[in-house]
């Protein structure tokens, strides 16, 4: 008996409405995301995270009433990330709902801001999220960036130590992307999230790249992952939470059933 | 119509048990408040709590809120606290270089550590994040229908151990095993986030709107 390790799906809402597709059976909304934030808590989701990819102002409202529905009805803990670059927004989305928000670009340009919400807000609400590319040659030791703008806008940050920086700053939880994998289905990046779990004493959620359930489980028991979070595969039925968290126990990994 | 007051002290988000106390109970009057003739009024308080301590406690005093919990808890009228809410009824706890809390309840708050292990060795995370197993260590009208050894969300660093053995309502694993649970006469408390856990977390809360504060 202990801990579980987490399944966290992630939603990308653009004004209110889930995008990237989401192909449940049966769902009645397929772009719903308080819909679809339901229908992952009721299969056993031990989270949620919503990721706002709304460019403008006013698609922020929508963001904002968007959390609040879902908040009334989601009873597990849900992350909101994207746009997160004052205590305003943190402050806004905390109150619409949120328990923690994610913070990404932000904190690149303004490490300082990490450790004003900390204060502010508490670590346990601070998620900062890492954007990491490997740039070691083949034959090096393997060494990660951290890149920005989705992956296009090189930082010169090691991942690693920025990763230990953040969680010294007062990060509560990192959520890492691997920019190579991120959408290729071929698994995480084992190495840097081994070697960012093994660097910092907080949670690792590893993300980008699931294509099967054996990645998830390499995730955790490779990568030292905590929570594993993943869009496609649940989002689209190839599997569904609970096909993943029985394959996780079969692989002898604790989750919550 | 039953009321319950939510203690607002202006740490964190009252908003994810104010929803979750509504949707189990639709109807119930929520204050989230406090103004003192609020909560002497409600049927009902919940002291929520997240955060540091140190700045809770503080929140506390300069409120009036310390008062207003003392006063609750002696009023015989049901009181649920949760997280920090739970910690700061104890007597101190050892955050930011030692803090006094309410002394409501003898028990310390500890420090989880930094090299917490588990018992193959291997290294664990603080804080204590996600979903963990809680044995039920009495019989408790807050624990009806719901499973022994559910799994309850939690997220904290420092954890309770209470003094007296006849108050722990459930306990927990995470490299230590500690208390997550007290209940006494009227009062409940919580390390757990019950809003936050689902079915077993909601039907914790729905059995607190129910409870009368007698055992």
């Amino acid at each position: 008996m202990g801990l579980a390790k987490r399944i966290i799906p992630c939603l990308d809402v653009e004004n209110g409405r889930v995008v990237k597709g989401v192909k449940f059976l049966d769902i009645r909304d397929a772009g719903d995301p308080v819909e679809i934030a339901r229908r992952y808590e009721q299969q056993g989701a031990d989270e949620i995270t919503f990721l706002d990819i709304t460019a403008s102002h006013e698609g922020r409202d929508t963001t904002v009433h968007t959390v609040e529905r879902m908040a009334s009805e989601v009873f597990i803990p849900l992350t909101v990330g994207g746009g997160i670059r004052t205590c305003d927004d943190i402050r806004r989305m905390l109150n619409a709902g949120a328990d923690k928000v994610s913070i990404n670009t932000a904190a690149v340009f303004n490490p300082e801001f990490v450790q004003q919400a900390a204060e502010r807000f508490g670590s346990q609400c601070i998620v900062v999220a890492i954007d990491a590319k490997k740039v070691s040659a083949p034959g090096e030791p393997e060494r990660w960036e951290i890149f920005t703008h989705g992956g296009r806008k090189p930082t010169g940050l090691d991942a690693v130590v920025w990763a230990q920086k953040m969680v010294s700053l007062g990060a509560g939880e990192i959520l890492l992307t691997s920019m190579d994998q991120d959408g290729m289905k071929s698994g995480f990046d084992l190495g840097v999230t081994r070697a960012i779990s093994e660097a910092v004493h907080v949670p690792v959620i590893a993300s980008g790249g699931v294509g099967t359930l054996d990645h998830l489980v390499d995730g955790i028991l490779e990568g030292k992952a905590d929570a594993v979070l993943a869009a496609s595969i649940f989002h689209f039925n190839e599997y569904t939470i609970p096909e993943a968290k029985l394959y996780m126990q079969s692989r002898g990994i604790e989750v919550r059933l | 119509m039953s009321s319950i007051a939510v203690i607002d002290y202006g740490m964190g988000n009252l908003h994810s048990v104010a929803k979750a106390l509504e949707h189990v109970q639709p109807g119930v009057e929520v204050r989230v408040t406090a103004d003192p003739q609020q909560v002497r009024d409600a049927d009902r308080v919940l002291l929520p709590g997240v955060g540091a301590i140190r700045d809770c406690m503080a929140e506390i005093r300069r409120l009036g809120v310390d008062a207003e919990v003392a006063e609750a808890i002696r009023s015989g009228k049901p009181f649920l606290g949760i997280c920090v809410g739970f910690q700061a009824l104890m007597d101190s706890s050892e955050e930011n270089g030692g803090v006094d809390c309410l002394a409501e309840f003898p028990g310390q708050v500890k420090f989880f550590g930094e090299d917490l292990q588990d018992q193959q060795g291997q290294s664990l995370k603080v804080p204590h994040m996600g979903w963990n197993q809680v044995k039920q260590a009495c019989q408790h009208p807050l624990w009806d229908g719901i499973a022994d050894l559910s799994r309850f969300y939690f997220v904290h660093s420092y954890y309770v151990r209470l003094a007296q053995a006849g108050q722990v309502a459930a306990t927990c694993e995470y490299g230590v095993p500690f208390d997550v649970a007290l209940a006494h006469k009227n009062v409940f408390a919580v390390q757990f986030h019950p809003e936050k856990s689902q079915q077993a977390g909601l039907k914790l809360l729905q059995n607190f709107l129910n409870w009368d504060g007698q055992l």
